[in-house]
């Protein structure tokens, strides 16, 4: 059976162990349609052109998470952010786990979907905000049909998050491949101030795929900066799809890490509904050997004296493939927007490739756009500068690398992260340079 | 010997610029070369640094007896070789500290030594910037960006203070600098300079040597060493121009 009528079939199964009298339920039901009429994207489609999954969508995957597979701390710790401390909130195989996690519903909510969507004490603010900004698209749709855990966070007004929280999926999947497909929802209000970092990591060669969704709204003047971890193994695929919605004078920020997985694709959507917002959009893609990274942004501007800016930067070796395909949107209402773009990618094969392309629709006249793209190789000279100087040849290409991606980490706020991303670049470039950028 | 060159023969991209050079350097000394434009000053510099662009087609070059031919440039410069560039590449992203810390610990790591406790690193630094005159701040930027001629210029002999190489070539450091800076510069070269290693200044002009006193000065023309004197034949070249080297050669 192909995997979408497995899955469609399977929702009466599905319905078996919800409540389907909640109002969240229509939901469901409504979106379990629109999947079924949609279905997976297909390069067909102008968004997936250079994105096929194929691939992945012809494994046998189980589709409702089995019982808690535990795992020791020790064994994981690795990828946890563990210097500082933070809030946990951490799924096995789609289950939440209670002893590795940390939440709280002390003047910020930091717990799980499944309580809010089931407690009728989160009702009124969930049936304001869930799925509301999500697209209906069939990948959405198809996450929304079947959405039952994940993280939920809520800061109310007023509020600073006492420390950062970690978003982490694991899959254990021994003994069959797995998909995944938690459901964020993150609500910060007036004036309040979060950070989250979010990663997903199997344990397991066989088979993973995550489609994940998360809906963030940031109301006025708050402050959200989100960091994702992506540096999974060879056999995890992601699709992230990420919908934010920002009032007036909020900072959002996400940052991407792209350092590993089968196939990665983030579809990462801004949409600014106030005036005096600054939308951020930063990544770092570092993949080699077959991986596929696809950077999927959208921001659309509809208010006037708004700002935008989004750098990516990509570093592709062997047969790697990457996509960025930036969208800004200005409506006609939208004066004074400055939106910049800028995607620089360093081909270090000649069997890599990358697929760079700006698409902006710009309805308003005064307004400051820009973007950029460029694609080259390590720059000889330099290299040889750097050699002259007593760095050998591959400490010389890692630093020119670190180098490269430098002003993208430099705008992590959190230190412990930053060092962490350090190590990790530092890892998949196989060096151990003795300075720290 | 510090430096032998026996007959060297050297091209890029398949064209002949070396064509026979010779050239000895004991420790100690400071060797000036001149010569007019595409002479292969700047290719005799490159090639010794270990720049890979360019191919040895015949002959050697012996650092201190062994011959480096098969050396990659990183390890030329853990033998004690250093070129100040002609023109140093911007690295943005890369302080000057970090880039020479990077340097000072991997050139001590080929040669089986510990990195360099940080304290001791940055008393260096701070030494070293003081005798070029340079401004802290200054080391805290990124590697030659947005550096004038002159800082780039200053910075390369820095660099050269901070490495302590054997044999340093300094390539056109003079180009890009006004007087003050030509003085700072040559005033740290002089400094730097010890019996135990050896300098090879290349330069259009004369008056660069008017601060830094060779004890050698050769003409390279044509790929070839043509004529070889002491700090006199560069006044004399500077009077009267190379055009009667030419005709000397072509008598």
């Amino acid at each position: 059976m192909e995997l979408k009528e497995k899955l469609v079939s399977s929702f009466l199964a599905f319905e078996n162990t919800v409540d389907v009298d909640a109002p969240i339920h229509d939901i469901r039901s409504q979106a379990i349609k629109v999947f079924e009429e949609k279905g997976f994207p297909t390069k067909k489609e102008e968004a997936w052109k250079y994105t096929s999954l194929n691939s992945i969508l012809k494994h046998d995957y189980s589709i409702f998470p089995k019982e808690e597979n535990a795992l020791d701390f020790k064994d994981i710790k690795k990828y946890f952010i563990h210097d500082i401390d933070t809030y946990k909130i951490v799924f096995i195989d789609g289950k939440y786990s209670s002893h590795l996690s940390e939440t709280t519903h002390e003047k910020i909510d930091v717990c799980l979907m499944s309580s809010a969507l089931t407690h009728e004490k989160y009702k009124p603010i969930v049936d304001n905000y869930f799925n509301k900004i999500a697209r209906q698209d069939g990948l959405t749709s198809l996450n929304t049909a079947f959405s039952r855990e994940g993280a939920y966070i809520y800061i109310p007004k007023n509020k600073l998050a006492d420390k950062p929280i970690q978003i982490i999926h694991f899959s254990t999947g021994k003994e069959s491949a797995q998909m995944l497909q938690p459901r964020n929802l993150i609500i910060v209000e007036e004036n309040s101030h979060v950070q989250i970092i979010e990663r997903h990591q199997s344990l397991t060669d066989n088979p993973v795929l995550t489609n994940s969704v998360t809906e963030i709204f940031v109301d006025k003047r708050a402050v959200v900066d989100y960091y994702k971890i992506q540096n999974d193994n060879q056999n995890a695929s992601l699709i992230d799809n990420t919908y934010i919605d920002q009032q007036s004078q909020s900072l959002a920020s996400v940052h991407t890490f792209a350092f590993g997985g089968n196939i990665t694709r983030n579809n990462l959507n801004f949409y600014q509904k106030g005036e005096g917002i600054d939308s951020v959009l930063n990544g770092i893609t570092i993949v080699e050997g077959k991986q596929h990274v696809d950077h999927n942004t959208l921001v659309h501007h509809t208010q006037p004296n708004c700002e935008s800016h989004q750098d990516y930067k990509g570093i592709f070796d062997e047969k790697a493939t990457g996509v960025f395909n930036g969208k800004i949107i200005v409506n006609k209402e939208a004066q004074k927007t400055n939106a910049f773009q800028s995607n620089n990618n360093i081909l270090l094969s000649d069997k890599a490739t990358i697929n760079s392309k700006p698409q902006l629709e710009i309805f308003a006249d005064d307004v400051k756009c820009s973007h950029g793209c460029t694609i080259g190789q390590l720059d000889d000279n330099a290299l040889f500068y750097m050699r002259s100087r007593g760095i050998g040849e591959k400490e010389a290409k890692a630093l020119l690398m670190y180098a490269f991606a430098n002003n993208v980490l430099e705008s992590v706020k959190i230190p412990q992260l930053k060092s962490r991303i350090n190590k990790l670049i530092a890892n998949k470039l196989n060096v151990n340079i003795g300075f720290d950028l | 010997m510090m430096l032998k060159i026996k007959d060297l023969h050297a091209s890029v991209e398949g064209k002949e610029i070396l064509k026979g050079l010779n050239l000895d350097v004991k420790a100690g000394e400071i060797h000036a070369i001149m010569g007019p434009n595409g002479a292969g000053k700047s290719t005799l510099a490159n090639i010794v640094a270990g720049k890979e662009e360019y191919e040895v087609t015949g002959g050697e070059i012996l650092l201190e007896g062994e011959d480096i031919d098969e050396l990659a440039a990183e390890e030329r410069a853990h033998n004690g070789v250093f070129l100040s560039f002609q023109y140093p590449v911007e690295i943005p992203g890369v302080t000057v500290t970090n880039f020479m810390k990077t340097a000072i610990n991997e050139t001590r790591k080929a040669q089986g030594l510990e990195e360099m406790p940080a304290k001791d690193m940055l008393k260096k630094i701070r030494e070293k910037s003081e005798l070029l005159e340079i401004d802290r701040k200054f080391l805290s930027r990124s590697l030659n960006e947005g550096f004038s001629g002159g800082e780039k210029k200053r910075n390369e002999i820095f660099q050269m203070a901070m490495m302590e190489p054997k044999l340093a070539i300094l390539d056109e450091t003079d180009s890009g600098l006004d007087i003050d800076a030509l003085r700072i510069v040559a005033n740290g070269v002089n400094k730097l300079k010890s019996p135990e290693n050896a300098i090879v200044v290349i330069t259009h002009y004369q008056r660069l040597l008017d601060y830094i006193v060779p004890d050698f000065v050769h003409v390279l023309y044509d790929g070839k060493i043509v004529k070889s004197g002491t700090k006199e034949l560069a006044l004399e070249l500077e009077e009267k121009g190379y055009d009667w080297i030419k005709e000397e050669i072509n008598a």
